[in-house]
């Protein structure tokens, strides 16, 4: 069991109020992720679930007990952190033994969990080296390693990914993914990077300056973005936001269009502008487009990778009104 | 030419750190070198000093006179003990000044280095009393105290500077593993310090045998160090040069051999988070 439920917490260092009164429910099983821009307070946010850091007021509950005032060890959580925090001096096998020693299983019970961790990470040729001769993937597997043979409540994730190489990251992805698959635990994944939210999450919370932007499953977030903020930030490349004249003709203060629903046409369209910068993928070509009356920001569109476009050709673009978010003055989706 | 121009300069610098190594080392060289000749020979000059014969006249005389091994097993009991007592309270002060600083903690390290610029003589008196009240003179459990709080300060400042460079997520996961703070400091901190806590253990142990203010003025005799026992051999006169010296490396020899055996730790230690 792994239910985490956060009431009305808060968290302040000094006069800083990095998190106003907060309201969370994670349910058990589920993949969260915490995603948001740098300082918006999500690993804070992680850092006070795992107890590592205390709560300014309210409350935290782990499957209905109260754990507010109870120290990390004792919360049942496992962590995995961005620097992997590897004990330096120990084996791998002595890494991941850690936490079970400190639990006082018993070792023929230590050895086992050990031996199947291993073998379910690809580290049983590793197990009597040191952290400091492994790569960075290996580490990042032995520090997971450590956080499953405690059979927690739940996972926490920092960033575990942000120090490997874009190939590794996804390989790593995959295979946090179908780790949740198997153990069927709490897993919750802090992250900066909206591409891992969107593909990991059963269930998002944007972040912004330690406020809830909107949470739901990925694709509630990108098809009904709650505001501005959230539609901009979940999707690659980003959702254009276009103001001014435009908008108002669709009774908004502002519109927002992914780069996927503008479909392009060299001789018709509903908006024309020219060609500025084109990003050739192979698959796809991003292209921004310098929109006529439409602002000094370009918009950017995705279109297929075969279709010839260069600098300076002026084009048309219709958006697919069935998509297109419209919002108030607050930025708030009308 | 290029290469010539470095051979030379590799020269220079071999020889200058050459003369500096003798400077710092000559008057120990010429200690032992007094130490193996006659009373009479030891104030000639120089060239005449080395021309004598050598002898272990002086050697025997010290024995017979004085009882090395007890003041060795005192400097012994003294440094080591004081070194000791001193890290298991410096460990826990400085993981808590380097992982959880307060406000006053900058303040609390600077207060702590200030006592060492006090002149030691001007609490003589205070001490002096106080020890006589509680009957710790000439004890060795007194100068063990006195040793560790008068070290206490480097040892810490020396641990402190070893844990800052220990990145604190560590102890944070040892902490989400279901580590206590006991076995946090006890199977992670001090594990990974071991270079920074052997070199301080080292140094502690060097100063500690090498303080001499307070064991001259504390002892008389039971618990009098080696510092006492070069002491006895010291007169304003100065002819006891020969006994002096062979006093004198009596009482160095050990922390000298010791010294050179753990020089390479020793450096480690002391350019720990100097170079990464």
């Amino acid at each position: 069991m792994g239910r985490i439920t956060l009431d009305q917490v808060t968290k302040s260092f000094g006069e800083v109020n990095v998190i106003p009164p907060l309201d969370l429910t994670i349910e058990d099983g589920e993949f969260v992720v915490f995603v948001g821009p740098s300082g918006c307070g999500k690993s804070t946010l992680l850092r006070l679930i795992a107890g590592l850091e205390d709560v300014s007021s309210g409350q935290i509950r782990i499957d209905g007990a109260d754990a507010t005032d109870m120290p990390p060890a004792r919360r049942g959580l496992a962590m995995v952190f961005q620097s992997y925090a590897l004990y330096p001096h120990m084996s791998v096998r002595k890494n991941i033994a850690f936490p079970m020693k400190m639990a006082g299983v018993p070792e023929d019970e230590q050895k086992r969990r050990i031996d199947s961790a291993a073998k379910a990470l690809n580290l049983t040729d590793y197990l009597d080296r040191r952290p400091g001769q492994l790569s960075g993937g290996q580490r990042q597997r032995v520090a997971i390693g450590r956080a499953i043979v405690r059979e927690p409540q739940a996972f926490l994730f920092d960033e575990p990914l942000s120090n490997l190489d874009a190939a590794l990251r996804v390989n790593m992805r995959l295979e946090i993914m179908e780790l949740h698959k198997s153990l069927a635990t709490t897993m919750i994944y802090v992250t900066h990077d909206q591409v891992e939210a969107m593909t990991m999450a059963d269930k998002i919370v944007v972040l912004r300056a330690g406020n809830i932007e909107q949470v739901g499953s990925p694709l509630e977030l990108y098809r009904e973005p709650r505001n501005e903020f959230v539609a901009s930030f979940i999707g690659s490349p980003k959702m254009n936001l276009i103001r001014g004249e435009v908008a108002r003709t669709y009774g908004a203060q502002s519109i927002g269009i992914r780069p996927e629903h503008i479909a392009v046409s060299t001789d018709e369209g509903l908006w024309h502008g020219t060609v500025g910068v084109a990003e050739h993928l192979g698959s796809d070509t991003f292209v921004h487009v310098h929109g006529h009356g439409m602002g000094s920001e370009p918009l950017t569109v995705r279109v297929d990778g075969e279709l010839p476009v260069r600098h300076g050709d002026r084009i048309f673009l219709t958006p697919d009104t069935e998509k297109l978010h419209r919002f108030d003055a607050q930025g708030l989706r009308l | 030419m290029a290469r010539a121009a470095t051979t030379q300069r590799k020269a220079i610098v071999t020889v200058a750190a050459w003369i500096v190594g003798i400077a710092i080392f000559f008057p120990i060289l010429w200690i032992v070198i007094l130490s193996f000749k006659s009373e009479g020979d030891a104030i000639r000059t120089p060239l005449e000093v080395l021309r004598a014969q050598w002898t272990l006249e002086s050697y025997t005389t010290v024995q017979e006179r004085s009882n090395y091994l007890r003041h060795f097993w005192n400097s012994v009991v003294l440094s080591v003990g004081s070194t000791l007592i001193g890290l298991i309270i410096a460990v826990p002060a400085a993981w808590a000044m380097a992982f959880v600083p307060g406000k006053r903690t900058k303040d609390v390290l600077m207060w702590m280095l200030s006592t060492k610029m006090l002149p030691p003589v001007g609490v003589l008196v205070p001490i002096y009393l106080i020890f006589r009240d509680l009957g710790l003179l000439d004890s060795r459990v007194g100068l063990v105290i006195v040793l560790t709080l008068i070290n206490l300060p480097i040892i810490i400042w020396m641990l402190y500077t070893y844990f800052r460079e220990i990145p604190g997520e560590i102890l944070e996961a040892a902490r989400m593993d279901g580590a206590t703070l006991r076995d946090e400091i006890l199977y992670v901190l001090t594990p990974m310090a071991v270079p920074g806590i052997a070199s301080t253990l080292l140094l502690n142990i060097i100063l500690a045998w090498n303080e001499a203010f307070w064991t001259l003025n504390l002892t008389a005799a039971k618990a009098a160090p080696l510092t006492a026992f070069i002491a006895s051999y010291s007169s304003p006169e100065g002819l006891f040069y020969a006994k002096l010296s062979a006093a004198s490396t009596m009482a160095i020899a050990p922390i000298l051999i010791m010294g050179w055996f753990s020089q390479k730790q020793l450096v480690r230690g002391l350019t720990f988070g100097a170079v990464k």
